[in-house]
């Protein structure tokens, strides 16, 4: 599992690297969502796969019962996708009012 | 009762909501984000206050015990910074209240600049680094929209680069802090530091250095990463240039001298080249391109790479002198810096453009105006007794005590170009009979709103020169509690 994981984050970022040199902004913010979504994949791998049981807290009980899952990078990537979410919708809008203004959507064919 | 750490976040935030209640009213957004950022700046001071008399301030406030929740911690750098950051939102929002336009201050603007300050204060206080990560994506979405307000072509041009490498830097950020995560079961700065003190060196930590190393030099504008700065921050109006170059790369070298000296403690012998190298790489780049500079905006633009590159220098060193020069050199950039950007605002309100070539006979007409800028240009320079002199000096001195006879002469040389681009600005832009000599020069007036935060960052400025023994032991002792963090681990753990 963790084998077929790493192969699929590697191609993830070898996917977003390549779209990010691409000179399109449309290319560029997948690119962006590629890279941010094999981010997420990378915590969860290196948080450790493990089966284990959803991490709820026993009523009474100080600390999560033994045998469930680690609960913190599920809690990262949960926040980390909320931002990359936040992010993305703002890159988009701002592709949307550069094109609107520029009427293109090349980054080299814009000059100052 | 609220802990005291938590009002540098919980102000700003507070601000912010109340801001979004009056968005008519240009009075009240005015009064309010005045009077929020003095309120962050006094209780920077009271943090500062409470640091050195009773110990680091630890906070934890989802009740969590340290190493699993949330902690927020302020140490003496953390202090440091949260006055700066108070003082930087102080003189820049009134300085706002007659630079833009009544339309342009009606909108999102101070609501913007609130949650700004929320982020950068929440980045200095905080002791988690998923935490960090967070601060950092609040600081930059609303940098985002600042940078692009007003929707100029240009703007976005420079909203699209400076948009694309903040992402890839907090991608890189968070790809280390997973690797991280993986490597040592833990996000806690405190935590961190005790762990990686007992781990041994390994490759795949070397490797989430560099990824941190990567991510902070992308933010602090680093030799390789600098490119997006240059390319965005001279679109949009020079108030927001102002407060980004005091505020948002310090952010970036604040957490890589962090970092650098807490946690990653191991392969120095890699390291240290490495730093200098690149730290002696930005100051000379930075600094030439700045002379190659017409437009007073790119020069300054420029400059504040050139800087960044003291601050690499002295965390390279890694030794407590090092570091703590590399405080006090931030601490003079940040206010000197941002003095430089309001003062080319001046200047343009003035003249009506930023080239020097066109500029000139400023000094004749605006004697009083002139002598006030002439303090932030000689102490970006380093004459004494500025705090640019001493920012250099402790450097310099801290460079032969480790024996880095190199780069200690490269910081030098790259301090005389720095007064050769400070003097072309002089030259060019007060001395000089102006261009168009037949055009009588009819004198404007200054609003006294703009004038102010001019003399109360240059008062400092001198201050910070005159009375620099006191920063320095600050300093120095900022730097000696993160070289060796034995006083922050216990206090954050407790053991």
């Amino acid at each position: 599992m963790e084998l077929i994981l790493s192969t699929v984050i590697g191609v993830m970022y070898a996917a977003g690297a390549y779209l990010l040199l691409r000179r399109s902004i449309v290319k560029l913010i997948l690119g962006i969502i590629f890279l941010g979504n094999a981010t997420n994949l990378l915590i969860l791998l290196a948080g450790g796969l493990t089966w284990g049981a959803p991490a709820f807290v026993e009523k009474g009980a100080g600390v999560v019962s033994q045998g469930s899952a680690d609960p913190l990078p599920q809690a990262l990537i949960l926040t980390a996708i909320v931002i990359g979410f936040g992010l993305t919708a703002f890159a988009l809008a701002l592709m949307y009012r550069f094109y609107r203004i520029s009427g293109t959507d090349d980054i080299d064919q814009v000059t100052e | 009762m609220i802990p005291l750490i938590l009002l540098p976040v919980i102000i700003p935030l507070a601000t912010f909501i109340l801001l979004l209640f009056f968005r008519r009213s240009l009075v009240i957004n005015q009064t309010v984000t005045i009077l929020s950022a003095f309120i962050q700046f006094v209780v920077g001071f009271m943090i500062l206050i409470s640091v050195a008399g009773d110990g680091i301030l630890v906070s934890q406030p989802g009740n969590w015990p340290a190493p699993f929740g949330i902690t927020f911690v302020a140490d003496l750098f953390s202090a440091i910074m949260l006055i700066l950051a108070g003082l930087i939102s102080l003189v820049i929002s009134i300085y706002s209240v007659s630079a833009f336009g009544k339309d342009f201050q009606k909108g999102i603007y101070y609501p913007l600049i609130s949650i700004l300050m929320m982020g950068v204060n929440g980045a200095f206080v905080t002791g988690d680094v998923f935490n960090l990560y967070v601060w950092f994506e609040v600081m930059i979405i609303s940098s985002f929209v600042l940078l692009t307000l007003g929707g100029t072509k240009a703007q976005m041009y420079g909203g699209l680069k400076y948009m694309t490498m903040n992402l890839i830097s907090s991608m890189v950020f968070l790809t280390g802090l997973g690797l991280l995560y993986g490597q040592t079961g833990t996000l806690n700065i405190a935590d961190l530091a005790l762990k990686m003190r007992t781990l041994e060196s390994s490759p795949l930590i070397t490797t989430i250095a560099m990824l941190f190393f990567i991510a902070f030099g992308i933010k602090a504008a680093l030799f390789p990463f600098f490119f997006w700065l240059p390319a965005s921050y001279h679109t949009t109006p020079v108030t927001i240039t102002a407060l980004f170059s005091g505020l948002m790369t310090k952010v970036g070298i604040y957490a890589m001298i962090r970092f650098f000296t807490m946690i990653f403690v191991h392969d120095q012998q890699f390291w240290q080249p490495l730093f200098l190298t690149i730290g002696g790489l930005t100051m000379v780049v930075g600094v030439l391109t700045a002379a190659s500079q017409y437009d007073l905006r790119r020069i300054l633009s420029f400059h504040i790479i050139s800087q960044i590159g003291y601050m690499v220098f002295g965390l390279g060193l890694f030794t407590i002198s090092g570091v703590a020069g590399a405080i006090y050199f931030l601490a003079h950039n940040i206010v000197a810096k941002t003095n430089t950007f309001l003062m080319a605002g001046i200047i343009n309100r003035i003249k009506g453009t930023f080239d020097l070539k066109a500029l000139g006979g400023i000094y004749r007409t605006y004697p009083f105006i002139s002598l006030l800028m002439f303090i932030p240009i000689m102490s970006l320079a380093g004459v004494p007794p500025l705090s640019g002199f001493f920012g250099k000096l402790l450097l310099i001195i801290a460079g032969f005590e480790s024996k880095q006879w190199w780069i200690t002469g490269v910081a030098v040389a790259v301090s005389l170009f720095t007064l050769f681009s400070m003097i072309k600005i002089w030259n060019e832009g007060f001395w000089k009979k102006t261009p168009d000599e037949d055009v009588p020069a009819a004198k404007k007036s200054v609003p006294f709103t703009m004038v102010l935060p001019v003399v109360i960052l240059a008062l400092l400025t001198v201050v910070m020169g005159i009375a620099a023994e006191p920063i320095i032991r600050i300093s120095t002792a900022a730097a000696s509690q993160m070289i060796n963090p034995d006083e922050y681990i216990q206090a954050v753990l407790g053991r």
